[in-house]
């Protein structure tokens, strides 16, 4: 399985306050990888830097053997890398259905290819289907989390970038979109996951990065992090 | 009789005026700025058509698709030289800009052809309407009969490309969050200037219309239709496409009836104050949105 993503000490100023300090990371193909980390360490910013809405001021990202970190956000995603922002950001004056077709946008695929994706992902997002014609503000936060996955799915990316997935959902809806994140990383698609629900994400990450004050501080296999007495303390409350 | 005419007239005003807002509020929903040199490019396009038609002895259409494309052209580059170097900068500063380039195309204008009004003539060159109702009868100038029906055909066109074209999915979900349409694949730039491209070319078809019903044209033309459709825009709801619709017909009904059953001199001063209680009562305006979204 080779490397999929490599981040190369990269930096990041927000004005005049350095956000990100030489973090460097890499998560490779199949994988699910979690930075995780507590509130303002930096992990919005790191996705945000890899998907080009923020730019760099040093370091470098490869994606798939691609330099992307001067690339613009839109061209990005062409490449097969999708982002699910933190917060969900459907577009809520849109439907459901036109949130997900929103997705396909770069696609060049012909409508039925592009019908049929949709198909596929109402199959693996049952509740949206329900709601296709409905606007996407009027849906519950778990369902606007789930449209948010399906509209990226709808680019057919080889890799997830997922940003706080579980903010704000009851635990009930959380495992429910942990289990869709398994699903479609077991169909292939490779995860990054960033997440504040540190003992959720271990759970299904392969490897984890522990992130603090913009430095990592930790890393290695997602079940040793996860017995790791540190870890244990900061981020998992026992 | 008399009411339904004016009616009518109202309507025609407001068509023109609901043309003009949709520009300012389409480039209000993507950029988030007030384009005050709008109303300046409805001044370029009147002028585009009648040298075209005047001097150079076009038949109108082409003059009119040629005034179209030009201000096009000519909105393309306001954005690209004006406005699209200060992305990111205050609001207040890309205003400013904006009323400096309505000054500029306003000079230029006042340089290139002086300031003696040009006599336009109308571009509509088909008869009168008599409309015979219960016994009484009106005389609808062509001008208005092609005003209105312009005008819906050209709401009816950019309703449907906006809510059912995969580009005008690109300029709603970019008017709602930039971010997340970058994220779509979605090129912000390239959006917000084929906006301004629409928004200008409508502003060259609002002008010939302005013109052809009032036919006086100075470089100041564009000035207060373009702060009316502003208000229209306010009116109905900036940023929203219906709400400018509206806004405009209504806009347009007010003034022609304030004119005639209270008095010409205080129709403007009607027109701003029911733009205020509008305001006071609704401060999203007719149609806009309300704030208070799910996150």
């Amino acid at each position: 399985m080779g490397e999929m993503l490599r981040v190369q000490d990269i930096n990041v100023f927000y004005g005049s306050i350095h956000a990100i300090k030489d973090i460097s990371f890499h998560v490779d193909e199949g994988e699910i990888v979690t930075l995780i980390g507590a509130n303002g360490a930096g992990k919005t910013t790191t996705m945000h830097a890899i998907s080009g809405l923020l730019k760099l001021k040093g370091g470098e990202i490869d994606f798939m053997g691609q330099k992307i970190s001067q690339m613009e956000a839109h061209k990005i995603i062409r490449l097969g890398l999708a982002q699910v922002p933190e917060g969900r950001r459907v577009f809520s004056h849109l439907s459901v259905q036109e949130n997900l077709e929103m997705g396909a946008f770069t696609r060049k695929d012909s409508k039925d290819a592009i019908a049929d994706d949709l198909e596929m992902v109402f199959e693996r997002l049952p509740r949206l289907k329900e709601r296709r014609k409905q606007q996407a503000g009027t849906l519950s936060g778990g369902e606007q989390q789930m449209l948010a996955i399906g509209r990226a799915l709808m680019c057919k990316p080889k890799m997830l970038l997922l940003d706080e997935p579980s903010m704000g959902l009851s635990p009930l809806l959380v495992k429910e979109i942990f289990h869709i994140i398994r699903d479609v990383n077991r169909d292939g698609v490779t995860v990054l996951l960033v997440e504040q629900n540190a003992k959720m994400a271990l759970e299904i990450a392969d490897r984890a990065y522990v992130l603090e004050t913009g430095t990592i501080k930790m890393e290695g296999p997602a079940d040793e992090l996860a017995n790791n007495i540190e870890v244990r303390k900061a981020y998992l409350g026992c | 009789m008399e009411l339904l005419s004016y009616l009518i007239n109202g309507i025609s005003l407001g068509s023109v005026y609901a043309i003009i807002a949709l520009g300012y509020t389409m480039v209000y929903g993507i950029a988030k700025m007030l384009n005050f040199a709008h109303g300046d490019v409805i001044m370029v396009g009147s002028y585009i058509v009648f040298i075209a038609v005047n001097q150079v002895g076009l038949p109108p259409v082409v003059a009119i698709l040629l005034s179209m494309a030009l201000c096009t052209v000519l909105g393309l580059a306001i954005e690209r030289f004006a406005y699209k170097p200060l992305r990111g900068a205050s609001s207040l500063a890309v205003l400013i800009t904006a009323i400096g380039v309505s000054y500029l195309l306003q000079n230029l204008a006042l340089l290139i052809w002086g300031s003696d009004p040009k006599n336009f003539t109308s571009v509509v060159d088909i008869p009168a309407l008599d409309l015979h109702l219960a016994g009484g009868k009106i005389v609808v100038s062509s001008e208005t009969v092609v005003t209105i029906v312009t005008a819906a055909i050209i709401m009816v066109a950019l309703s449907f490309f906006v809510n059912h074209t995969k580009l005008g999915h690109a300029m709603l979900a970019v008017s709602e969050d930039k971010g997340a349409a970058q994220l779509m694949g979605v090129n912000v730039n390239s959006t917000i200037a084929l906006t301004f491209a629409i928004g200008s070319a409508l502003a060259a078809v609002a002008g010939v219309l302005l013109c052809s019903a009032y036919p006086s044209l100075t470089p100041t033309t564009g000035a207060m239709p373009g702060i009316k459709a502003f208000t229209a825009a306010v009116f109905g709801g900036i940023g929203s496409i219906p709400g400018a619709m509206l806004g405009g017909v209504l806009l347009g009904i007010i003034e022609i009836m304030s004119k005639a059953y209270v008095s010409t001199q205080l129709a403007d001063a009607i027109v701003f104050a029911v733009l205020i209680v509008v305001l006071l009562v609704r401060p999203t305006g007719l149609l806009g949105k309300p704030m208070n979204e799910k996150v």
